[in-house]
């Protein structure tokens, strides 16, 4: 095989085209359930640092504190090995979601603790005083007014949740990166280094580049709609 | 309608109520002076639970408030206007008005928007129905606040310090709706407030407090004529023009 870029290089790519699809599948499916379980997790947990109760509070620092300062690669090897050790066996996929849901939620959590927090107590007192339950004013009144500032970085958690999908080579996963490797350093399909890697990361950005743009777009709308429209608004009743 | 019995409330190391008893009937309109960090503000809060009493029973309309119960009993028989007005920034004026009737009170869209309507011209800000309260000055959005705390159809509005955070050329247009609202509406109002003129076109009652604890009680009349009290005639002095 000649040259980085050799056309035969190309063609082993396209050949195998179906590990990429499969492995870009993969790591779609993986990330989807992933991103809900942490979001899901994001939540509650973010909730729980704003609670009354010194339990729950307790429970989100231990939580986020814990996950954040120690390596992903080593959550998941604990998951998977450790665990299958002891005689429960999760399954790669299974294992995938968990320890990446797992991890990104207490990202997501701190998101949404900044998120939570960024609105006033006056708008909480309000919601009390009018005798919504707990969960009626999170949903009506403060979380819809968080969401601009919850938005932008958990869709960097969501971007980073799926690149990081690349740890489940370490427990033999069937994503994009390591199907990807495989293919690469595989006896029979090796050394076409340079197109697959760059069909890889043009797979990867096509569907974290999108996320981001639709991200902005829709902050930059949430902005308008309280921001600027209000002052629009505005300049008409002063007229 | 309203009875705080031996409520004391403590923040940290701070005392702020000291064994706090206060009764106040339906239809009353009950106003509370003193200076601040006098505790009036923490008295009002005690009664729709905003905060909780360290001890102390608070009934509200025969019903004993509690962690446990204190949504449904506020939502049933208060509603509050705060010195901040406290409006909800993400939705207009009408879906303020129509929020927790839809979601609380079990009403109709069609028939929330008729009552916010209804209140909107209460405080003459009809027109006002579509917009986001922050294009409103703050009169107008405590008007709103105070369309808001009509809509739920309360027998009791809390009114913590609503004219404080205001301009001094709109304290009128507020003090003007609540005035109508008192001599209009068999609402028990209870009203923190320095406003003394307001006091006494609408008090039933006058309670006067400092370090935590009822010093004075009686008509707006008694306040003006003879209080008897030091503490109360220095503090009169300066706040009555």
């Amino acid at each position: 095989m000649s040259g980085l870029f050799s056309e035969s290089a190309w063609m082993m790519v396209w050949n195998y085209r179906d590990t990429f699809i499969l492995g870009f599948i993969n790591t779609l499916e993986t990330s989807i359930a992933a991103i809900i379980l942490s979001l899901t997790l994001g939540i509650v947990i973010g909730l729980m640092a704003m609670s009354t109760s010194k339990v729950l509070r307790t429970i989100n620092r231990v939580y986020v504190e814990f996950i954040q300062n120690t390596p992903l690669l080593l959550q998941i090897c604990v998951l998977y090995y450790a665990l299958a050790f002891s005689g429960y066996k999760l399954g790669i996929l299974i294992t995938g979601i968990i320890s990446l849901g797992v991890y990104h939620g207490a990202y997501m959590a701190e998101v949404f603790r900044a998120g939570i927090g960024a609105i006033s107590k006056g708008q909480f007192e309000a919601a009390d005083s009018q005798g919504f339950s707990y969960i009626g004013k999170m949903y009506y009144i403060i979380l819809p007014q968080s969401i601009k500032i919850i938005l932008p970085p958990s869709v960097n958690q969501i971007v980073n949740l799926i690149k990081n999908t690349a740890v489940l080579y370490i427990i033999g996963g069937s994503d994009l990166i390591s199907l990807t490797y495989n293919f690469v350093t595989g006896a029979t399909t090796g050394g076409a280094y340079a197109p697959a890697y760059l069909v890889c990361g043009a797979l990867f950005f096509l569907i974290c580049f999108p996320l981001s743009t639709l991200a902005s777009i829709w902050e930059s709308n949430l902005k308008k709609k309280d921001g600027m429209g209000a002052a629009k608004e505005k300049k008409v009743a002063e007229i | 309608m309203i009875k705080l019995d031996h409520i004391n409330k403590y923040f940290g190391d701070a005392h702020v109520l000291k064994d706090i008893n206060l009764e106040v009937k339906e239809g009353e309109k009950l106003v509370i002076i003193g200076p601040s960090g006098s505790g009036k503000s923490t008295t009002v809060r005690c009664m729709n639970f905003l905060e909780e009493p360290t001890s102390g029973h608070v009934y509200i309309d025969g019903r004993e408030i509690t962690g446990k119960n204190k949504t449904k009993v506020v939502r049933d028989t208060t509603s509050m206007v705060f010195q901040q007005f406290n409006l909800y920034p993400h939705m207009t004026v009408l879906k303020n008005l129509t929020l927790a009737p839809i979601k609380l009170h079990g009403k109709s869209k069609e028939q929330a928007e008729d009552l916010a309507y209804h209140y909107l011209d209460v405080v003459g800000l009809r027109d006002k129905a579509t917009v986001y309260p922050n294009t409103l000055s703050g009169g107008q959005q405590q008007r709103i606040a105070i369309a808001r705390a009509l809509c739920a159809q309360s027998k009791i509005i809390l009114f913590d310090e609503p004219t404080s955070a205001l301009d001094p050329e709109t304290i009128q247009e507020v003090l003007d709706v609540m005035v109508k609202l008192a001599k209009e509406e068999n609402i028990t109002m209870v009203v923190v407030t320095h406003e003394m003129g307001f006091a006494r076109q609408v008090a039933d009652r006058v309670v006067f407090m400092a370090d935590g604890q009822i010093i004075e009680e009686g008509t707006p009349e008694h306040f003006f004529v003879n209080p008897k009290n030091d503490r109360v005639k220095k503090f009169l002095s300066k706040i009555i023009r």
